[in-house]
């Protein structure tokens, strides 16, 4: 018995026993997600909020989807454009959500951190749906679902995260669930956009993806914003293209049972061909079911406490 | 006739290189005597008991926001002059970024006024270097320094003075009236949104990095253009080891360059970030380790002339917004020197005569203190600190003087208090409780 999930904002909070139980409770949830089974009364009376300050229509769909499923209310709270984006008045907010008896917090915002702040405010769990560059800890989990069910492990495996690191809450998350869970992660990114100092990340940094990909059991693509070459951090999106993106001549380099992933959305063309997405070995769809299921179990485990003890009474 | 009696004390005087037990009797606002006899000559005097303390001249801060005028809801003369007095200080220089900008007399010679009244502490001035920190104009340098409030010290703190040729100007035309340049060592450019050092801390908070190449780079070229203008250089609260680097060459090579350290760069690491408490925020940010050593060597030796507070205050609501859109800045003037005594005397890095020369003489060699700093002579004006080494207490955020309370030593236990500061022979503190009646101007 894994020790009781109070919030879920960065993978370093999380114990491999809690994240094993969110994975196999995930695993139980996915033939709901899939819509094979009906919704289950679960969570039925508990009131989610999703806050989402920074704009994200498919992550609040999945969320809003996993909560339904298990029968919970869902309020949004949209502030985009507002001046909660601002940060001015996230805690303003966050009473005024505890005033109107919510029972956990979904929060996805520009701010890196603001989670932790939040969390330290309100009694009610936070789920980090996504803060800054900081970490988006349910992509990571769902993709290691998504790891899990199709190769039986997520042990060993050798997964190649390619592209845009620094700016990516994905990676972050990503690296720190998949070394816990004994992956090898090779990072190949532009020197431009990987964090300085990942020596301490125990993963391997590469330059060139065309060496890595034999030995990839795992291709995660990273998105990449066209705006950055504005900044310098890569000369086009034409280099960056034939230079660090995938597309079908580079995927024959990588082994034919190997997985082809990708957070979305896509920047086809940039980071990612259309022909590449086709590809069969590509999961791209699998990931977005299995975020369902993932969600759900992490709302049902931070709910978990007290949804028990009113099973009880 | 006004008698003070600072009895029994332990005298550190840097400026005199004393180091002995003695009275100092102070007489209308002056040092009239020190030594082991004064007590029995002045029967009438008020006693302030000094026993087991030491007795400094009162410290200086080349690096305070006292907000006022515009910034009254985080601190203001009042409430800043009582942080200083209950951290020792008797001299504090307030920065120019105020609300309207320190730009003319007439709001230079407002603040000096409203320090004289609330009559706690001496305000040194600062003007900017260009007009409402713009980084185009500059300040009309000659006639502030010829006016009633004698301005010799010019800086935009908090914004850097990003371009060569305006900074180039301000120190060739500093040079007619021997006026000291600060400039914040920062290139803004690489610092676009930076939100914490850059290094292994902020790769795994997802924060924005502020490269120490900024800092280097800025200070590089402020060397280079202090030394071919024979201009006077001061560099506020450097937080690299190649920053002091770069200050240890220039002083070989006979550039007039002096430098500060803050207290919070002296303790305190980036790992501190790692719960996104605001209060943790603060331009230069908090580096590593590796610096921190490196700038309590450069202090130990001299490289680093002064520690300066960079008091800093910002109000609660402020900081509770998220890291991003929280303002920079730390309290500093009631925690600076105690921390020094603990970390650094206290544990025998460094003597207790070095520690208070950063506080007194070490700022006295940037700018013009103004009888600020000793030495504690006859003669001298009596701006002293009394302060309790042994005295072990906690900081208590909510017990701070300053209106705002973002200390980050909140919790912390420190060794060492001021106990009495003196203002020109008046107690402004008194047994750690500042002395608030406003004297007769």
């Amino acid at each position: 018995m894994s020790a009781p999930l109070t919030d879920l904002i960065a993978i370093r909070d999380l114990t491999r026993d809690q994240v094993d139980d969110l994975l196999d409770t995930a695993r139980e949830m996915l033939p709901i997600a899939r819509r094979e089974r009906a919704s289950v009364p679960t969570l039925r009376g508990r009131i989610v909020c999703n806050l989402f300050l920074e704009d994200s229509t498919r992550t609040r769909l999945s969320f809003d989807l996993a909560a339904k499923r298990l029968s919970a209310d869902v309020v949004d709270f949209t502030a985009e454009g507002t001046s909660v984006t601002k940060g001015e008045s996230l805690l303003d907010t966050a009473e005024t959500l505890m005033a109107l008896g919510v029972d956990l917090i979904v929060l996805r915002t520009s701010s890196a951190g603001a989670p932790v702040q939040l969390a330290r405010e309100v009694e009610v769990p936070v789920l980090n749906a996504g803060d800054g560059w900081h970490q988006h800890p349910t992509q990571a989990l769902l993709d290691a679902l998504t790891i899990r069910e199709r190769c039986g492990t997520v042990e060993g495996a050798r997964v190649t995260i390619v592209g845009d690191v620094l700016h990516s809450r994905v990676a972050r998350s990503e690296v720190e669930l998949l070394r816990m869970l004994g992956a090898h992660v090779t990072l190949v990114a532009p020197p431009t956009l990987l964090p300085p100092d990942v020596g301490g990340w125990g993963v391997t940094v590469a330059s060139d993806i065309d060496a890595v990909l034999p030995d990839t059991d795992v291709l995660y693509v990273l998105r990449v914003q066209r705006e950055r070459m504005h900044r310098a951090f890569f000369p086009s999106t034409r280099e960056y293209a034939s230079v660090w993106g995938i597309g079908a001549d580079r995927l024959r380099r990588l082994p034919a049972d190997a997985l082809l992933m990708h957070p979305g959305p896509v920047n086809r063309g940039v980071e990612l061909t259309s022909e590449a997405m086709e590809d069969p070995r590509s999961v791209i769809t699998e990931q977005v079911t299995n975020g369902i299921a993932v969600r759900m179990a992490c709302l049902y485990r931070l709910l978990s406490a007290t949804t028990r003890a009113e099973v009880a009474s | 006739m006004n008698e003070l009696l600072i009895s029994g004390g332990r005298v550190l005087d840097p400026a005199s290189g004393t180091d002995r037990v003695a009275d100092v009797l102070v007489r209308d606002g002056v040092v009239a005597a020190v030594g082991p006899d004064v007590a029995a000559a002045s029967p009438g005097a008020d006693v302030l008991d000094a026993r087991g303390c030491w007795v400094t001249p009162g410290l200086i801060d080349l690096h305070t926001h006292l907000r006022e005028p515009g910034g009254e809801g985080a601190e203001d003369v009042a409430t800043g002059s009582a942080a200083a007095a209950a951290g020792g200080y008797t001299a504090v220089s307030p920065m120019a970024n105020t609300d309207p900008v320190a730009d003319t007399a007439v709001v230079i010679e407002l603040v000096l006024r409203r320090g004289r009244e609330v009559g706690l502490v001496d305000l040194l001035p600062v003007a900017s270097i260009t007009r409402g920190l713009g980084g185009v104009e500059l300040t009309p340098m000659g006639e502030l320094a010829r006016s009633d409030a004698r301005v010799d010290f010019f800086s935009d703190d908090g914004i850097p003075l990003g371009d060569s040729l305006v900074m180039r100007r301000a120190l060739q035309y500093a040079t007619a009236f021997d006026v000291v340049v600060c400039n914040h060592s920062e290139d803004p450019v690489l610092t676009a949104d930076a939100q914490m050092n850059e290094g292994a801390m902020s790769s795994v908070l997802g924060l924005p990095g502020w490269p120490r190449e900024a800092e280097e780079i800025m200070l590089a070229r402020d060397l280079i253009l202090a030394h071919g203008a024979g201009a006077r250089l001061h560099v506020p609260h450097l937080t690299t080891a190649g920053g002091v680097e770069l200050v240890r060459r220039a002083k070989q090579a006979g550039t007039r360059v002096t430098a500060e350290v803050t207290p919070h760069h002296l303790l305190l690491e980036d790992v501190e970030v790692a719960a996104y408490d605001a209060v943790m925020k603060v331009n230069p940010p908090l580096r590593t380790a590796a610096d921190v050593a490196v700038l309590r060597a450069a202090l130990i030796d001299g490289t680093i002339d002064a520690v300066a507070t960079d008091h800093a205050p910002h109000g609660r609501e402020a900081k509770r917004q998220p890291w991003e859109h929280a303002p920079c800045g730390m309290l500093g003037l009631e925690t600076a020197f105690p921390i020094v005594h603990t970390e650094l005397v206290r544990t025998g890095r460094m003597d207790a005569l070095t520690a208070v020369a950063r506080f007194t003489t070490g700022p006295a060699t940037v700018r013009n203190t103004r009888g600020h700093g000793g030495p504690i002579v006859p003669g001298s004006p009596a701006n002293l600190q009394v302060f309790d080494p042994e005295l072990t207490w906690t900081v208590d955020r909510a017990l701070l003087r300053s209106r705002a309370d973002n200390t980050p030593f909140h919790g912390r236990t420190l060794v060492g208090r001021a106990r009495h500061t003196v203002l020109h022979g008046r107690p402004t503190l008194r047994d750690g409780a500042v002395v608030t009646e406003v004297p007769n101007v």
